[in-house]
Formats: C-alpha cells, sequence, structure tokens
C-alpha cells in the first residue's frame, strides 16, 4: 500500500470513528489489516479519533423558519416550528424518539403496559427538576396531560388522546394511564409536540405562562417572531446538552436565513430551500444534512364522488403520475418515493416488500376504458402555501397525465385559508402532511372511515377492523402483518396519490457535529439538536 | 397667524374624518380575509369542536358592527385590545416594534433627505451634463427595483462577498448606540436608495421650473454668483413641492418597510404586520393599519402647514 492511499483510508476510517461508525476494536482490526503497527494504530486512534468525542461549550446560534409573533408558550395550541423547536429545549415529554428512529425515554425511564393494552404505567425519572428547582412529580405529569383533555380544552393535541379514559399519579414518580380501548401505541404518542411537561398548578391545571419546563435549557429572554436566549439547565435528568447557551434566532425568509449561515451569523438553520441546496452544498464551509422524513404530499380525491367513486379511475390516476421526473424537479432529489400508503421508509412497520408502483400511462388507459371514463377531465385544487411548488407540482402531474388520455385542470387557490376554505372541501387537492410518530396515529388521522380529517373519503370496512386488532395488539410480528394488510390496501383501493415524502434538509456550519444518526421526527435531529449536538473541540 | 391656525384645525378635522372612513376600511377589509382565525391559530390539526370551542372564548361568534364599535371605542383611547392569537395587549407589544420601526425611518430618512436635496439642487445646475444623466439612471435604476431585490443585491456585496456589515439586522437593549447603526446600515441603505430618486427629481424639477422666471434672470443679470440664485433666490420658492414629496418619502419610510424588514429580519412593525395576517389576529392588524394609516394623514397635514408656511399666498385662496 503506498503511503498516499494509506492516509486516505485511515482520514476515512477516522471520520467513521468521529461519527460513531467505527469502534475502537473495529479501528484497530482494520488498521492492523491494513499494514500499521499496533502502537502506532493505538497512537492514531488516541491522537485523531479520540477528541472528537462531543465537548462542552459554545453558544450554538440556530436560525429557525415558521415563528410568528403571536405564537404562545400554551403547549395545546403549539402550531409553528419556532413553537415545536423551542419547545423541546426549555420542556420536556415523558417519551423521546432517538436519532436512529426509536423510542427512548426523556421523562420517563421505564413503562409497561398490562396484556391487553388498556393500563400503561410510566416510572418518572426521580432527578427530574423544572428550572425554578421545583422535582418534577406525577403529579405536573398528570395535569399536563389533562390540559389536552376535557370538554373545554382547545388543545389540537385533544384527538391523540380520546381513548385515555383516565391519568393518575401513584405515588411521586408514577404514572399511571388508563385506557377506554387498548392502544400499544401510547408511549409512542407520548413523543407528540403538545404533551410537553409544564409545572402543575394546585387546583390540577398547569403553568404554561411562566415558561418554567424541565428541559435542557432554560429561557433567559426572548420574544416570540424574534429571538430567544437559553443556558444550560444544570440540573437536566438527560445526557448531552454540550453547548452552554443557545441563541434561537427567527428567520422566515429562506434567503436571510441562508445568508446568514454563509456569512457565520448563525450556525445551523433549520430548513434550506431546495432550489439552491446545490450551490450551498459547495461551500466548503458548510455541512447539508439530508434526512428522510415521514412527512408526505398527498394528492387526496373523494371516492364517494363521481368519477373518483370508480377504483380503476383512482388507481389510473395513481398510474398516470411519473413519480421520478416529480421528485427530480419539484423535491430537487431531497424526496423518498411513495407507494400511496401513508408509512415511509423512515418509519415503524414500513412494509419493505410491496412493490412500487411505477409511471404506467399504458395501463392508466386500459382501467379507464374499464371504467367507461376515456378522456376524463378533473379539477385539481392546490396553492403554493402547501409546500413550495405545490403548483408545479400539480402542472407537472397534468403534463404526465395527457399520455393517459386523463386532462387535468390546475386550480390555483389563494395562500390564506387553503386550509379552511379548499382541504376537505374540493374533490381532488394537494396537501402536505407532518410526520406522525406511527402508523396507527396516521391512519387513524385521516384514513379511518369516520376520521374528521378523512381527506379522501375512503371507507373499507376490512381497514377499519384491522385498525382496531392492531392498536391492542402488543406482538410485534403480528402488528407487522396487519399494517402490511393495511398499507397494501390503502394503495390499491385508497383514494390518496402520494407521489414522495419530502425529507428535512438543513445545514450547519462544518464545525457543529452530530452523532452518526439523526432523528426523523423533526428537522435538526427530531428538534433536539441542541441538546444532541456540539462544537468540534 | 389666525388664518394659519384656521387652515391647519380645518385639515386636521379632515384628516380625523379621513382617518375614521379609513378605519371602517381597515375593518372590513380584515372581515373579508378569507380563513378563519381559531383554524389559524389551532393549526391544521384542529378539530371542528376546537376551532368552535376557540371561537366562542374569542368572542367571534357575535356581529360584525357590536365587534367594530367596540374596537373603535377602544382605538381612539389608544386601547387596541388583546391579540386574539397570543393574548398579548397590542398596544404594548406594537410600541417597541413601533419604535424601531421609527428609528431605522430616521435613519434612513437623515442620510437621504440632505442627499437627495443637495444632488437635486446640483444636477438642477449641471442639468443636461453628463452628471445629471448619470444621477438620474442610477436613481431612477434604484427605484424601479423592489426593494427586497435591492436589499439582497446590499448583503451579497457587503456581508457575503466583504463582510463589512451584517446580512442580519438584529437589534437589542444592551447594544450600544454605534453598534446598532452599524447592524442597520444595510436595510437603512436599502431605504434610502428606494425614496431618494423621487426626492432628488422633484427638487431637480422645482428649481429648474425657477430657474426660468424673470425674477430668477433678474437676479443673474445683476451678477449674482450662481449659488446664491439658487439658495437666495429659488429655494426658498421650491420648498413648498420639496416639502410635499419629503413628507410623502417620510411615510413612505415608515409604511413601506415591510419587505425590508422581512429581507435583513429586522424586528419592526411590518414584520409583525406580515405575522399578524397570516394568522388572522384582527387586532393587531387593525392596530397596525391605523397607525399607518394616522402617519400618513398626519405627514401629509405636516407637508401642508409646511407648504402654506413658506408660501404666503396659499393663506389666501381665491
Amino acid at each position: 500500500m503506498d503511503k498516499r492511499t494509506e492516509s486516505e483510508l485511515i482520514e476515512r476510517m477516522a471520520r467513521e470513528a468521529k461519527q460513531g461508525r467505527l469502534s475502537r476494536r473495529d479501528f484497530m482490526h482494520f488498521a492492523l489489516a491494513a499494514g500499521i503497527t499496533a502502537s502506532t494504530a493505538t497512537g492514531l486512534w488516541s491522537t485523531k479519533i479520540a477528541h472528537a468525542a462531543p465537548s462542552k461549550g459554545g453558544t450554538f446560534r440556530w436560525g429557525i423558519h415558521d415563528g410568528n409573533t403571536s405564537d404562545t408558550h400554551d403547549p395545546g395550541t403549539y402550531v409553528t416550528r419556532q413553537m415545536i423547536f423551542l419547545a423541546h429545549q426549555y420542556r420536556s415529554y415523558l417519551t423521546q424518539i432517538t436519532p436512529t428512529n426509536g423510542l427512548g425515554p426523556d421523562l420517563a425511564t421505564s413503562w409497561e403496559a398490562t396484556p391487553d393494552a388498556k393500563q400503561w404505567t410510566f416510572e418518572l425519572n426521580k432527578n427530574a427538576t423544572f428550572h425554578s428547582g421545583k422535582p418534577v412529580t406525577a403529579n405536573d405529569v398528570v395535569a399536563s396531560i389533562n390540559h389536552h383533555r376535557g370538554e373545554k380544552t382547545t388543545s389540537a393535541a385533544k384527538a391523540l388522546l380520546t381513548d385515555v379514559a383516565d391519568v393518575m399519579a401513584d405515588g411521586d414518580h408514577t404514572v399511571v394511564v388508563k385506557m377506554s380501548r387498548g392502544n400499544a401505541d401510547l408511549p409512542w404518542l407520548m413523543t407528540d409536540y403538545h404533551l410537553a411537561i409544564c409545572p402543575a398548578n394546585d387546583d390540577g391545571t398547569i403553568d404554561w405562562q411562566s415558561g418554567d419546563g424541565c428541559g435542557p435549557y432554560k429561557i433567559d429572554n426572548g420574544e416570540f417572531g424574534v429571538s430567544w436566549s437559553l443556558s444550560r439547565h444544570d440540573g437536566w435528568h438527560g445526557e448531552g446538552a454540550y453547548f452552554d447557551g443557545v441563541e434561537m434566532i427567527i428567520l422566515n425568509d429562506p434567503n436571510a436565513r441562508q445568508t446568514a449561515l454563509v456569512t457565520g451569523d448563525v450556525d445551523c438553520v433549520s430548513l434550506v430551500d431546495l432550489k439552491t441546496l446545490a450551490l450551498l452544498e459547495r461551500n466548503p464551509n458548510i455541512v447539508v444534512d439530508n434526512v428522510p422524513s415521514g412527512a408526505a404530499i398527498t394528492l387526496p380525491m373523494f371516492c364517494d364522488t363521481p368519477p373518483f367513486d370508480d377504483v380503476n379511475v383512482r388507481n389510473a390516476l395513481k398510474l398516470s403520475i411519473d413519480r421520478q421526473s416529480i421528485i427530480d424537479k419539484i423535491a430537487f432529489g431531497a424526496a423518498t418515493m411513495g407507494n400511496d400508503f401513508h408509512l415511509a421508509p423512515s418509519q415503524p412497520y414500513f412494509p419493505k416488500d410491496i412493490p412500487q408502483r411505477e409511471y404506467d400511462p399504458d395501463q392508466a388507459k386500459s382501467l379507464l376504458k374499464k371504467a367507461g371514463a376515456e378522456g376524463l377531465t378533473v379539477d385539481i385544487h392546490t396553492a403554493d402555501s402547501v409546500f413550495s411548488g405545490a403548483v408545479d407540482l400539480c402542472v407537472l402531474y397534468a403534463e404526465h397525465a395527457k399520455k393517459a388520455g386523463i386532462n387535468i385542470n390546475v386550480v390555483r387557490e389563494p395562500n390564506d385559508g387553503y386550509y379552511s376554505d379548499v382541504w376537505l372541501k374540493e374533490e381532488f387537492t394537494a396537501v402536505s402532511w407532518g410526520a406522525r410518530p406511527t402508523p396507527d396515529v396516521m391512519f387513524t388521522l385521516a384514513y379511518k372511515s369516520d376520521a374528521a380529517w378523512n381527506e379522501s373519503h375512503w371507507q373499507n370496512e376490512r381497514f377499519n377492523e384491522l385498525l382496531l386488532q392492531a392498536k391492542a395488539e402488543l406482538d410485534e410480528g403480528l402488528r407487522e402483518e396487519m399494517y402490511h394488510e393495511m398499507c397494501l390496501l390503502m394503495r390499491n383501493d385508497g383514494g390518496t396519490i402520494i407521489p414522495f415524502f419530502n425529507n428535512f434538509v438543513y445545514a450547519r456550519r462544518n464545525n457543529v457535529k452530530h452523532g452518526p444518526n439523526l432523528a426523523a421526527s423533526w428537522s435538526c435531529d427530531g428538534a433536539r439538536a441542541p441538546s444532541r449536538w456540539w462544537f468540534e473541540g | 397667524m389666525g388664518d394659519v391656525a384656521r387652515i391647519v384645525l380645518k385639515r386636521l378635522g379632515l384628516g380625523l374624518l379621513t382617518l375614521f372612513v379609513i378605519s371602517i376600511l381597515i375593518f372590513s377589509a380584515v372581515e373579508m380575509l378569507p380563513g378563519d382565525i381559531a383554524q389559524a391559530v389551532l393549526g391544521q390539526g384542529a378539530t371542528e369542536e376546537n376551532v368552535a370551542a376557540m371561537r366562542e372564548q374569542l368572542g367571534l361568534d357575535r356581529p360584525a358592527p357590536v365587534r367594530y364599535l367596540e374596537w373603535l371605542s377602544g382605538a381612539v383611547v389608544g386601547d387596541f385590545g388583546v391579540s386574539l392569537v397570543s393574548g398579548a395587549n397590542v398596544s404594548q407589544s406594537i410600541g417597541p416594534r413601533f419604535a424601531n420601526t421609527l428609528f431605522l425611518a430616521a435613519y434612513a430618512a437623515v442620510i437621504a433627505v440632505p442627499i437627495a436635496i443637495m444632488l437635486g439642487v446640483v444636477v438642477a445646475l449641471l442639468r443636461n451634463s453628463v452628471f445629471d444623466r448619470v444621477a438620474n439612471v442610477a436613481t431612477l435604476t434604484s427605484i424601479s427595483s423592489p426593494e427586497f431585490f435591492l436589499g439582497y443585491i446590499l448583503i451579497l456585496f457587503f456581508a457575503v462577498k466583504t463582510g463589512y456589515f451584517p446580512a442580519l439586522a438584529k437589534i437589542s437593549d444592551d447594544m450600544s448606540f454605534w453598534e446598532v447603526l452599524n447592524r442597520t446600515f444595510l436595510p437603512a441603505l436599502t431605504m434610502v436608495l428606494v425614496v431618494m430618486a423621487h426626492m432628488m427629481r422633484m427638487t431637480r424639477a422645482a428649481i429648474i421650473s425657477l430657474l426660468s422666471s424673470p425674477y430668477i434672470e433678474m437676479a443673474r443679470l445683476k451678477g449674482t454668483p450662481a449659488w446664491k440664485v439658487i439658495v437666495h433666490h429659488a429655494l426658498p420658492n421650491a420648498w413648498a413641492p420639496i416639502i410635499n414629496v419629503v413628507a410623502l418619502n417620510l411615510a413612505y419610510l415608515i409604511t413601506g418597510v415591510v419587505l425590508v424588514e422581512v429581507v435583513f429580519v429586522y424586528p419592526g412593525i411590518g414584520q409583525l404586520l406580515v405575522d399578524a395576517v397570516t394568522k388572522r389576529d384582527f387586532p393587531v392588524v387593525q392596530a397596525c393599519c391605523l397607525i399607518f394609516a394616522a402617519t400618513f394623514i398626519l405627514l401629509n397635514l405636516a407637508a401642508d402647514v409646511g407648504a402654506i408656511l413658506t408660501n404666503p399666498r396659499l393663506r389666501h385662496p381665491k
């Protein structure tokens, strides 16, 4: 081996090891195999790699999109990224999505269910404290969950907790949740961004107004829609929180965000404009993270309204979209292909063996013939606020569909009020969905026959039956089979076209480091970048 | 002076009437915005029960005229109610934001007004020279470009390429005055470029039209130096139109900064207005619009008064 390839190999191994993909043992093994002596290899490990472990210190300046002056600390009305990102810094949740997209502990150290999944018991971390110094007790958790329940709540998370019959404290550090129906996913639901744990008042309500929390960072000062400065909460119960402080700056304008990153005014931005992604990637000081997620773009059509009431028409429309071309031109490659069931490869229970639906105008034509709907004309409603490129996507789709003899009129709607005036009201629309933690949540929200957001008006007996069974099924293998069948039903009978799942694309200065994996639940490592990342020492 | 006082009072009354009509327009326009506030607050994730509960809580189920009267009676005494979204006091949240906007407008005005007027006088003297043409083309180019584009160009050259000034105009209370000036220089410069052309060309036109009047010719024939002709004879009679255009541009500096604030992430009232519109936060939108309208009316009034004071003939309308 000549000198050059040798050093390249060492560099590459060092990089892998720094990212955590290579253990010390493997490193020594490969180094010896490459002809490096044991003592040199040991030296290399300690000089090149060991100091790449997370180092403490620095203020992480984070430019984030989607922040509003009118946002509040009320966890029930969390809706913008500012609120969600901020919540994950100064508040804690019972559980969390880990960087490998599994379920991990946050405030709860362990949880278990009765065999029918109707009663869950969460054990709380005894070391957890609020920023005010008050220890976190079961009462705080009960009050925090109850904030989203009951007749009068205005919480958007109410629908998530409809099956919860009662929440009780059992001693200071045990919380028992009783369900009216078995739900095997409850610990996953507890990662929902609304269900932040706040200090309880004496009357059983929570104090969300003060901004006190039990998260890794505490708020020093800030203003909604402008910026926040936070400092490390020394009594935090979790790992990480390497930065001394975090500064969150609301940068709604994509150009301002990218400029701030390029000029070094911020260390990380939460969303990169895909149009200029290629330019940004050329900058040697900047690293782009492109993480596949479960956030989807859907094109639902009303299954109870002609012409979509014929499954052949629905499938013809699904066949006449060229997904690859849409991903290349609209998402600039930063997406995973959809297969018309609402479950992404990055999510649990993804059925790997269902074949990908391809662009096939000929088959679409023959399906239309079968349905007696040749020369079909349909309107699709869309707006640019759905996601940047939504109108372009529909126009491109219309071009693809021409080959199948389908005439799609693209109706451009105003950005304002799209979700109250167009979505769920027009027969064929374009919609953008955030990722949900489990298939059950997503399916219950938008595909169950009586779901409030059944955006495709899809009614399928077998699907509803399976949904109820799978919900309470604690046997992982059986559950996986059920979700597999449900995905097939959605794909072959459902009324929703899913062209792609969009990636989370964010960028950081190259002195900001993170572990080998990134959570796909939210942008910036599941919105937990400040507590998981660090500056190069 | 009694005449002047009467005219000012009359104009003030007219201004108040205009403001009243505008308040009706603002209220109806906001009512007509598509979408629903409860929906916007709760996000896509809200159920119908949620939305209904929210509407009831906010009192949105009551008729519009009732809400208008309530709002107007509050606004008259400076109480704009509370934000529907965050529950914060609107007057209190607008206060510091409006102060920031005024600061930026003042910063831009301090640079733009003297330069524009001086440049206007100079190009009027050197009219049709190369300098005149270059100045005209340059200012017309800058006024014809949208603010955000000018902002991006300035960011590209002064922040990204050279790093002379920060790209983000993020200011806070603990900064020194000089640091604030440095941080807000690029947005101020953008505003300067936007308003310069208008003021400069009006000055130029006013001076040129005066230069052909008989009394100027007389002064010249007497052998008065050119600068003295301008400063002592032409300028005093040109103030009226210049004051008018300056006032108009000052109003624009305050109300037209929305895009500049967005591009430079400056926490002013424009940014607040954009946020409030997307959230259907009626009280904030209405308060911002009313403040903008009042600014326009007041500055126009000031321009009229200024014009009257510098031109006695206007005090005696035929």
